[in-house]
C-alpha cells in the first residue's frame, strides 16, 4: 500500500519537475493584444524572432478580434495594442487608455467568393456596387459577425450600399461569429462570398474553389496602428519594454522587414510608419 | 478525402521526427492537464466521498448541482477565470492571466465537479454494500471515508481518467485564459484550433491524431498500473 503511494508520489514529482523549468523561464517579455489577421498571416513568426534577437525581449501575442483586443488593453491585460480600426484606436487614446497612436503598415481587404460567382461581381472595381449586386441576387455572404476590425469594415460597406443586412441575417446573410479563418472555412464549405484581409487570405490553405473577385478599390484600404497602453492608467504595464518594441517596429529596421515579408511570393503588408520627428 | 491521408502522414512524420515544437506543445499539454487533474482529485475525491457518507441539510440539492456542473461548458469556466484574473478583476494583481497557471486553475475548476460527482457514486455504492460490516467494526462515516476511498481506488482511477479526458480535450477554457501564446501557453487543442483557422486542415487533423495517441498512452498507463496492483493485492 505505502509502496504504491510512494510510486504515485514519485510520478507526480516527475511531472512537476520535468516541465516547471521550461515553462517558467524568466526572460523579459511584453504582451501585445493584436488581431487574428496579423497572427494568421505568419507575420509575427517572421518578425518577432529578429526583435527578440536584437533586444532580448520576448513578445507574447494575444490574437483576438480588434474589439476584444481593445477591451483586453483597456483592462490592462496587455502592454501594447496593434489592431486595424482607426476610429476605435483613436477613441482608445482619447479615453486615456493609450498614448500616441502610430501607423505601422497597411494592406487591403479583398472580396472572396466562389469561382462560379453567382452574383457576377468579378472585375467590379467598385466595392459598394459589388455588395449591392450580392444583396440583389441573394447570394450567400458569410460575415464575421464578431467585433473585429474586418467586421466593422464590412458593416460600413453595407451601410454605404444602403443595405440593412441585419434584416437578412440567417437567410443569405450569415454571421459566423468567428475569426477570419473559420469564416473562410465556412465560405469555402458553402460556396459563399466574404470580406477578408489580404494577408489571412494569402496564408489560408483551405481555399477550395474560392478566389479573389474584387480588389484594388481604394475604399478597401486596411491600416494597422500601434498604441502604447498608458502606464498612468495601468501602473503594472511594462512601458519601457513596450516602447522599445514600438520604436523598433516603426524604425527603418522593423519597417524594412515588414516590407520584405512574402506569403507564397506575394507581398502581404506595406510598412508606412512615419519617420520619427526628432 | 485527400486530407485524411495527408493528416496521417503529417501525424506520423511529426511523431517520428520528434518535432521540437510538437514536443514542447505536448509537454505543456500534459503539464497543464495532469496538474489540473491532480488538484481536482485532491479536492474532488474527499468532497465526493463526504457527499456519499454524511447526511446534512441540502445534501441532495448540492448533489444535483454537482452533477449538473459536470456539463459546464469550458468557455464559461474560461470566461469566469478570465474575469477573476484580468488586471481589472479581483485577482488581477497576481498577473496570472495568459500563463500556464491560469490554464491549470481553469481546468481544475472544470474537472473537479466531474471527479467529485463520480466519486460520490462510487463511494455510495461501496457504503451501501459495506455499511453494516463497517458499523459492526465500530467505523462510522468519518472512519469509513479513507477506507472506502482506498477500497474503491480501481474504480476511482477511471473517474480520474474521465477528468483527464475532459481536461486534455477542451479548448474553450485554455484558449481564453492562456491566449494560445507560442512557446508559453500553446497546447495541443489550441494549436489545432489555430491550424483550423489557417485553413491547414490536414495539419490540424494530424495534431488531433497525436492527441488521441496521447490519451491512449495515458489511459493505457492507468490500465497497466491497475492491472499490476490488482495482481499484487489479489
Amino acid at each position: 500500500m505505502t509502496k504504491h503511494l510512494s510510486i504515485i508520489t514519485m510520478l507526480i514529482g516527475m511531472i512537476f519537475t520535468s516541465f516547471s523549468h521550461t515553462t517558467f523561464a524568466a526572460s523579459p517579455y511584453i504582451t501585445v493584444a493584436s488581431t487574428t489577421s496579423t497572427k494568421n498571416s505568419g507575420l509575427y513568426d517572421y518578425l518577432l524572432p529578429e526583435f527578440t534577437r536584437q533586444t532580448g525581449i520576448d513578445v507574447r501575442i494575444i490574437a483576438v478580434g480588434t474589439g476584444q483586443a481593445i477591451r483586453l488593453a483597456k483592462a490592462g491585460d496587455a502592454d501594447v495594442l496593434l489592431v486595424h480600426h482607426k476610429s476605435s484606436e483613436l477613441a482608445f487614446v482619447a479615453e486615456g487608455y493609450g498614448l500616441n497612436r502610430l501607423d505601422v503598415m497597411y494592406n487591403d481587404f479583398v472580396i472572396i467568393g466562389p469561382a462560379s460567382d453567382p452574383a457576377s461581381i468579378k472585375n467590379y472595381d467598385n466595392t459598394i456596387e459589388a455588395f449591392k449586386s450580392i444583396a440583389a441576387s441573394k447570394a450567400v455572404f458569410m460575415s464575421r459577425g464578431d467585433d473585429s476590425g474586418t467586421y466593422k469594415k464590412e458593416l460600413s460597406l453595407w451601410q454605404q450600399a444602403g443595405i440593412d443586412v441585419k434584416s437578412h441575417s440567417g437567410t443569405w446573410y450569415r454571421e459566423t461569429g468567428s475569426g477570419m479563418g473559420a469564416t473562410l472555412n465556412t465560405a469555402s464549405g458553402m460556396g459563399g462570398y466574404t470580406l477578408s484581409d489580404r494577408a489571412t487570405w494569402l496564408k489560408f490553405s483551405n481555399k477550395g474553389d474560392l478566389e479573389i473577385l474584387v480588389e484594388g478599390d481604394p475604399t478597401l484600404f486596411n491600416q494597422y496602428g500601434i498604441i502604447l497602453v498608458s502606464q498612468a492608467r495601468h501602473p503594472h504595464t511594462k512601458s519601457t519594454l513596450a516602447q522599445t518594441f514600438i520604436d523598433w517596429i516603426t524604425s527603418p529596421d522593423g519597417q524594412d522587414l515588414i516590407d520584405r515579408y512574402r506569403i507564397d511570393g506575394q507581398r502581404a503588408f506595406f510598412a508606412n510608419a512615419r519617420p520619427k520627428i526628432q | 478525402m485527400n486530407d485524411f491521408s495527408t493528416a496521417f502522414g503529417t501525424a506520423f512524420s511529426l511523431m517520428i521526427n520528434l518535432d521540437s515544437a510538437l514536443v514542447e506543445i505536448v509537454g505543456l499539454s500534459l503539464h497543464v492537464s495532469l496538474t489540473a487533474v491532480l488538484f481536482a482529485a485532491l479536492i474532488g475525491l474527499p468532497v465526493g466521498a463526504a457527499m456519499a457518507l454524511f447526511r446534512f441539510p441540502g445534501r441532495s440539492i448540492i448533489s444535483v448541482i454537482l452533477s449538473a456542473l459536470m456539463g459546464l461548458p469550458p468557455v464559461v469556466v474560461g470566461l469566469f477565470v478570465y474575469l477573476l484574473l484580468s488586471r481589472a478583476g479581483p485577482f488581477g494583481v497576481l498577473g496570472l492571466l495568459f500563463s500556464p497557471t491560469a490554464m491549470i486553475i481553469a481546468q481544475t475548476l472544470l474537472v473537479t465537479p466531474i471527479i467529485a460527482a463520480l466519486t460520490r457514486q462510487v463511494i455510495e455504492d461501496l457504503w451501501n454494500e459495506y455499511e453494516d460490516q463497517l458499523r459492526s467494526l465500530g467505523a462510522g462515516p468519518a472512519r469509513a471515508l479513507p477506507t472506502l476511498l482506498w477500497d474503491g481506488r480501481f474504480s476511482l482511477i477511471t473517474t480520474i481518467l474521465a477528468g483527464f479526458g475532459r481536461a486534455s480535450g477542451e479548448v474553450g477554457a485554455v484558449m481564453i485564459v492562456g491566449g494560445n501564446i507560442d512557446h508559453v501557453t500553446r497546447v495541443m487543442t489550441t494549436s489545432i484550433a489555430l491550424e483550423v483557422s489557417k485553413g491547414d486542415l490536414a495539419l490540424a487533423l494530424g495534431l488531433g491524431i497525436i492527441l488521441i495517441f496521447l490519451s491512449i498512452g495515458v489511459s493505457g498507463t492507468a490500465f497497466l498500473v491497475r492491472r499490476m496492483a490488482e495482481q499484487r493485492h489479489g
